[in-house]
């Protein structure tokens, strides 16, 4: 029966690596079916499952959020994202990012609150020092 | 024996800190461990791409993206500087720095005006002193850092390319070269470095869905998220590296200084007992 390298790749590592009869995937015009000797392919994908059928009939679900499928004769590699995308998404996190930016450059930094949490901390401690050792006094 | 009594303390505190750097410099070597997995993990994916995009490049020739286009002239370069989000690793962070101002007086000559995107706490310390226009920042990626939170930083430089703010963009960050060693290194992003030209060995073409130029956007995008990411993993294996190399040095100098000190603890005491037996001997000559 003829079969088909799958690999399933992400930036921050390999998802998946195996030999199939067909992979199944939502394309960004409709889901496709990829069977051995494809013609060579590349498309979009829409967030979605990626169904992997081995030999016997068994198929493993891997859910992605989106990416790129890259179809060869005998090879199909999914390039997945890791995060969810969409334009807007992106904007609202290019946003996020310079506020930060400008946040931490006019000294409003989460980096602050935490020293002052931190600093809190150390005065809490201290205080609670004291007060065990004028107790342990009055015992004594 | 009051000096005795000081030094014993003093050993007693170097003692502490030695086992907190010692433990520091375990954690670090066992993090290292890890960092140079997912250093490796992620190196498949960017190779992929990298095919994928070469491929469209010499598939597409009439189609070029704003990110693979030629060199225009520079007025303003970006700068995406990646650094650790924690201190006591060293030089590490201080080497880059040292460099990239260096690169920085070098642009400055020739009148190009640097803007800059930071990555780390450390990076954004730096340019809150020295001065210079950060247009986006992330902090905290922790060990474990996620692409999710490169994009927004990565987006914004993207746009003020492609709204010809800035003219290229390229990027600091640490090479590890092996546990001793760690290189900064400034590489350039954008415009894409043209790698080796090879002739199409066959005359095939993929099947676009749904066009050529729209994968190629999405690819391109990606492809330059991803090298962000895996610069900021290398550096993250720099910095557990450099740390581990600085606690060892620390924990040496800590079991030098305690050597040296029971010297001198040793010293005291013998002094102390000498005295006190004279006293007691004189006491005795004097009944």
């Amino acid at each position: 029966m003829a079969t088909i390298q799958v690999d399933i790749v992400s930036a921050e590592g390999a998802i998946h690596s195996g030999i199939a009869s067909m992979v199944y995937a939502s394309a960004e015009l409709g889901e496709v079916g990829i069977a051995p000797r494809h013609t060579a392919f590349i498309s979009r994908l829409r967030p979605g499952d990626v169904r992997v059928e081995n030999a016997a009939g068994e198929q493993e679900h891997f859910y992605v959020s989106g990416g790129v499928l890259e179809v060869q004769p005998m090879a199909v590699t999914v390039l997945a994202d890791t995060a969810i995308r969409a334009h807007d998404l992106d904007e609202a996190a290019a946003l996020e990012a310079k506020r930060r930016a400008e946040d931490a450059l006019a000294g409003q930094t989460a980096e602050f609150e935490y020293a002052k949490a931190q600093s809190e901390l150390a005065e809490a401690i201290a205080q609670l020092r004291a007060i065990e050792k004028m107790r342990k006094m009055r015992r004594g | 024996m009051a000096g005795a009594k000081e030094v014993r303390t003093k050993i007693a505190s170097i003692k502490s800190t030695q086992k907190i750097t010692k433990a520091m410099q375990m954690v670090a070597a066992s993090k290292m461990r890890r960092a140079q997995e997912r250093m490796a993990a992620s190196k498949p994916y960017a190779q992929k791409m990298l095919e994928v995009i070469s491929h469209l490049a010499r598939a597409t020739p009439e189609y070029r993206h704003s990110f693979m286009a030629v060199e225009r002239e520079r007025k303003r370069v970006g700068y995406i500087v990646v650094s650790s989000d924690r201190g006591l690793c060293g030089g590490l962070n201080s080497n880059l720095f040292r460099r990239l101002i260096a690169e920085i007086k070098e642009q400055r000559a020739l009148g190009v005006d640097p803007a800059f995107c930071t990555i780390g706490t450390k990076a954004l310390g730096f340019f809150k002193r020295f001065g210079g226009s950060v247009l986006a920042q992330a902090t905290h990626l922790g060990d474990k850092p996620h692409v999710e939170e490169l994009i927004g930083t990565v987006r914004v430089m993207l746009d003020a390319f492609e709204e010809k703010k800035i003219d290229a963009i390229y990027i600091a960050s640490n090479e590890f070269v092996n546990t001793m060693t760690q290189k900064p290194v400034i590489r350039q992003l954008v415009p894409l470095v043209p790698g080796e030209r090879q002739s199409m060995p066959l005359h095939w073409d993929y099947i676009y869905e749904p066009d050529a130029h729209t994968v190629l956007d999405s690819l391109l995008t990606r492809y330059i998220e991803s090298l962000v990411y895996q610069a900021v993993v290398e550096n993250g294996a720099c910095e557990q590296a450099a740390r581990m190399v600085a606690m060892k040095s620390a924990s040496d100098n800590a079991g030098n200084l305690i050597s040296e000190l029971q010297l001198v603890y040793n010293k005291a005491r013998q002094a102390a007992i000498t005295q006190e037996i004279s006293e007691i001997v004189s006491g005795a000559a004097a009944v």
